[in-house]
């Protein structure tokens, strides 16, 4: 059982409206999968029933070994989920901020100590740590959100836009922090709008319209669609797919 | 002369200079793209070009009219879009476009007219009666932009339209853009992304506050002083740990290759040699040119 | 003027749109007068009475009669036996007692002098003092009724407070005060929240670089809630005058008039707030912090000025409420009109200028 992500025929529906039209896939074990799709495309609802934050209408998949449906309980806890928006109170410092999710995740005392420096020191957060959240650069406090979400050493993390609106510099050291977590045995499943970090992902898939259209390695799918780069590839598979249908 | 005119700006909050002695121009039909890390400054520089912040000493001006001096007759050829979704939620497509047509004195003839332009071109038509908080993030970003050319404005100021927009979206965003331009209009836009830089005219990169450069993109590109080669190699740490361990040389993945940046010498000798050394394969190691990103980082990082 | 429809127009786009908020807009009022107008109800009834009748007559069976049906007053454990007064109050329950000696019916008819005792258990002293102004009433009544209608009974005073209050019924009281109180509320509250809302959601920015003036902002900002407040307050007169049964004895649209310029001045107060402050949370706390604890603690809702620490009652001056319930208590209670309230009018108007004046200039055309 070597798979980290197995989903088979997901459908989500809301009334008329379906928002996951039967998505199949699995993500072994160390990857680093990029989810993409235009803004709608049903990104968001898609990775919510993946963390068990909402059962899905019909079929079934397993998360870090947990039957989505039947343990989505148990599958928050061996998960980490890193949403676009800001999920860090920004009131309280980095370090608060830290001991707060870590005290969630059942983390205290030394253990507690130890991940917060280990963290710290992985993400090289270092002074950063002691002010408050909400004075930091958005590039700080993604990393500070990051730092959150792997406290519990997380076999598989769920990463939804999380550079949105940071700048290239920042990008390139949060992905060299990704790789390491990779490298570790963390599996990544992570969505973005920069076609470059899309590069940087073993496999991926493109979601459109609530199904997933293409799915392989971006230099397989870049060769497939003869286009000169991923973002070309991606655009041109959308545009087709709306011709079509 | 330049249809947007900055000269010599300063701006700080306490101690803190968030804007220093920043000068640029942009003619009519030109797109400047402003090009910086977070923090850099460019919100606060744009907000005060819209009169929206004072600033302590240097001169904006539209055409011939100063901003200390006439914002109001500024405030008429200026489109201004913040960097969030600045939209009233609740609203639906067309009362949002409505309601700034009638802070602008649009006449009802005119409006309807004007409308139906800009639907067409933003694909927003079949959407006029959905509400604002029920479009998708590209579909926002067209909105807002509707909103702010319902005046036709002569002037663009646009910061980081494009953020969590998907590819697509972010094509036919600029694709306006273009149109606009071509029709004669200066448009000043801050992005994280560079190839929305590559498809400007210009481009100012700014630092800490200051400008460190600026140029077409292809003068920006040509600045980048080192060489960058591409190695097609499976990008493991151990392979990152021995790249990195020679003298000048910096590795960094580049999707499923890595790309290596030298400062001045040719190292291709130096890396396949490391490379032998441990016993790591790989199948080619070329020069590339450098692209705008390199620069932008090359720049950034000193 | 086109651009002040315009915002307006928006404006009351948001209100309708927002259910939840407009009915707590609305409802809220409604809860608040009948939790105020029952638990902050100081009606003392059930008043245990004896009564010692030597006189035994029509007249004094009458009295007896007017004081057990008035409402106020209940018998108390009859101990016929006891005839000292004193030893009534202390050995039954009864908390007042009134003594009636032999001869009331005939002063009563030859109106002459005489003296009916009631002796009041002073212990509980609400109870003594409502059980005291209630027996004055009734007594009064009583004498008023026995004499032919043009005749004056001379040495008959009666406080302010009952006779503008003749049933002594607080909630006549308290309900005109709580229309001031919930109209700077709800006003103040509606007005700071819009306003930090577009700060919010970063609007703000983008109206502030349209060709619009802070005056013309605000006004369209604040003419859809003064439509809303009428409607609040008219919503708590009418609950007032229907549930509570507050009578209405002066002209209701002076009230409306005076009303509409109280509620300008809390809608500018409001704006005045919204200035201060960036997000909706801190509007709403400001908000109800500047606008319920004056209105309620120094306007003369609940504590009479007049007995306040001299420096409170200073301050009270600058209370809007403090005057606007003078206005709603004298038209509605009183019945008076604008050659006795036009000071209060005043007042009013020249608080009003002095916060629309203060929002305006401090609306802010910058962001930071």
């Amino acid at each position: 059982m070597n798979a980290a992500v197995v989903v088979n025929n997901l459908t989500k529906k809301f009334g008329d409206f379906t928002a996951v039209d039967s998505i199949s896939l699995k993500v072994e074990t160390g990857e680093i999968f990029g989810f993409l799709g235009a803004n709608g495309a049903g990104k968001t609802t898609a990775i919510r029933m993946l963390c068990g934050l909402l059962l899905p209408t019909s079929g079934d998949g397993i998360v870090a070994g947990h039957d989505i449906i039947k343990e989505n309980e148990k599958i928050k806890s061996s998960i980490g989920y890193m949403s676009q928006k800001f999920s860090l109170y920004p009131d309280l410092t980095g370090k608060e901020n830290l001991v707060f999710y870590g005290s969630l995740y059942g983390l205290f005392g030394d253990r507690l100590k130890v991940r917060i420096e280990s963290v710290s020191e992985l993400l090289s957060l270092g002074e950063f740590i002691d002010r408050p959240a909400g004075s930091l650069p958005v590039g700080w406090r993604q990393r500070l959100a990051l730092g959150a979400a792997i406290l519990h050493e997380p076999k598989i993390l769920f990463l939804d836009e999380p550079t949105g609106g940071v700048d290239p510099v920042f990008r390139r050291r949060f992905w060299e922090t990704l790789y390491k977590l990779a490298d570790k045995g963390t599996t990544l499943f992570v969505t973005t709008h920069y076609m470059d970090e899309a590069e940087f992902c073993r496999r991926i898939s493109i979601m459109h319209r609530g199904r997933i259209i293409e799915l392989g390695t971006p230099g397989d799918i870049i060769k497939k669609y003869n286009q000169p780069n991923l973002q070309e590839t991606f655009i041109s598979l959308i545009l087709a797919s709306d011709n079509n249908g | 002369m330049s249809s947007i005119s900055v000269e010599h700006i300063v701006k700080s909050y306490g101690d803190i200079v968030a804007v220093d002695d920043v000068s640029f121009s942009n003619e009519s039909g030109k797109i400047l793209a402003l090009v910086g890390p977070d923090g850099a400054g460019k919100t606060s520089l744009l907000r005060l070009m819209c009169g929206l912040l004072d600033f302590e000493r240097g001169e904006v001006s539209f055409g011939s009219i100063n901003l200390r001096y006439d914002f109001e007759e500024i405030k008429k050829l200026l489109g201004y879009m913040p960097q969030n979704f600045s939209l009233y939620p609740d609203l639906t497509v067309e009362e949002n476009l409505k309601f700034y047509a009638g802070l602008f004195e649009i006449s009802k003839k005119e409006f309807s007219r004007k409308k139906e332009f800009l639907y067409e071109f933003s694909n927003l038509g079949p959407f006029r009666k959905r509400r604002a908080s029920n479009l998708s993030g590209g579909m926002k970003q067209k909105l807002a932009l509707s909103c702010a050319l319902i005046h036709d404005p002569k002037i663009l100021i646009l910061d980081e339209p494009t953020t969590g927009v998907d590819p697509l979206s972010r094509r036919q965003f600029w694709d306006i853009l273009k149109k606009l331009r071509d029709e004669g209009a200066s448009i000043l836009v801050s992005t994280p992304y560079m190839d929305e830089v590559v498809m400007s005219d210009r481009a100012v990169f700014i630092h800490h506050g200051k400008k460190l450069t600026e140029g077409t993109p292809e003068e920006l590109t040509a600045m980048y002083s080192g060489f960058v080669y591409t190695l097609q190699v499976k990008p493991t740490v151990d392979t990152m740990e021995a790249l990195n361990s020679i003298e000048g040389i910096v590795a960094r993945r580049f999707g499923a290759s890595i790309h290596i940046y030298s400062d001045n010498l040719s190292k291709t000798e130096d890396i396949s040699e490391t490379l032998a050394d441990r016993n790591i394969e790989f199948s080619s190691l070329a020069q590339i040119e450098p692209e705008l990103e390199d620069v932008f980082i090359q720049m950034m990082g000193n | 003027m086109g651009k002040i429809v315009t915002i307006a127009v928006k404006e009351v786009r948001h209100i309708l749109r927002d259910r939840r908020s407009l009915f707590i807009a609305l409802m809220m009022p409604v809860l608040m007068t009948l939790l105020y107008g029952y638990a902050v109800n100081l009606d003392i009834n059930n008043i245990k009475l004896a009564v010692l009748d030597y006189d035994n007559s029509s007249e004094s069976r009458e009295l007896i009669n007017r004081f057990y049906h008035s409402g106020y007053f209940i018998q108390s454990q009859s101990r016929p036996e006891l005839s000292d007064p004193e030893k009534v109050l202390k050995l039954t329950d009864a908390i007042a007692v009134m003594i009636i000696r032999p001869g009331f019916s005939k002063a009563v008819i030859d109106r002459s002098e005489f003296q009916v005792g009631m002796l009041i258990d002073g212990a509980d002293a609400n109870m003594s003092s409502a059980a005291s102004s209630y027996s004055a009433v009734i007594f009064n009544q009583f004498l008023i009724s026995q004499m032919p209608p043009e005749t004056v009974i001379p040495g008959v005073t009666l406080s302010l407070q009952v006779l503008y209050n003749p049933d002594l019924k607080s909630s006549h009281f308290f309900v005109p005060g709580l229309v001031a109180v919930i109209l700077m509320m709800i006003s103040a509250l509606l007005t700071s929240i819009t306003i930090a809302r577009e700060k919010e959601t970063g609007t703000m920015e983008q109206l502030l670089t349209s060709p619009v003036t802070p005056r013309q902002i605000i006004m369209g900002k604040v003419i859809p809630y003064i439509g809303l407040a009428i409607l609040d307050g008219v919503f708590v007169y009418v609950f007032a005058v229907w549930h509570f049964g507050v009578p209405m004895i002066g002209s209701a649209v002076l009230l409306l008039i005076i009303g509409v310029i109280y509620i300008i001045a809390s809608l500018s107060l409001g704006v005045l707030i919204s200035t201060l402050v960036n997000t909706q949370q801190l509007a709403m706390m400001a908000a109800l912090t500047a606008t319920m604890l004056p209105s309620v603690m120094l306007s003369g809702f609940i504590f009479e000025i007049k007995n306040m620490p001299a420096v409170l009652q200073v301050i009270t001056h600058a209370i809007p409420a403090r005057y606007f319930i003078q206005v709603i208590r004298g038209i509605m209670l009183k019945g008076a009109g604008l050659e006795v309230l036009w000071p209060q009018a005043v007042a009013l108007m020249i608080i009003t200028l002095i916060l629309l004046g203060l929002a305006a200039k401090k609306f802010k055309i910058k962001i930071g």
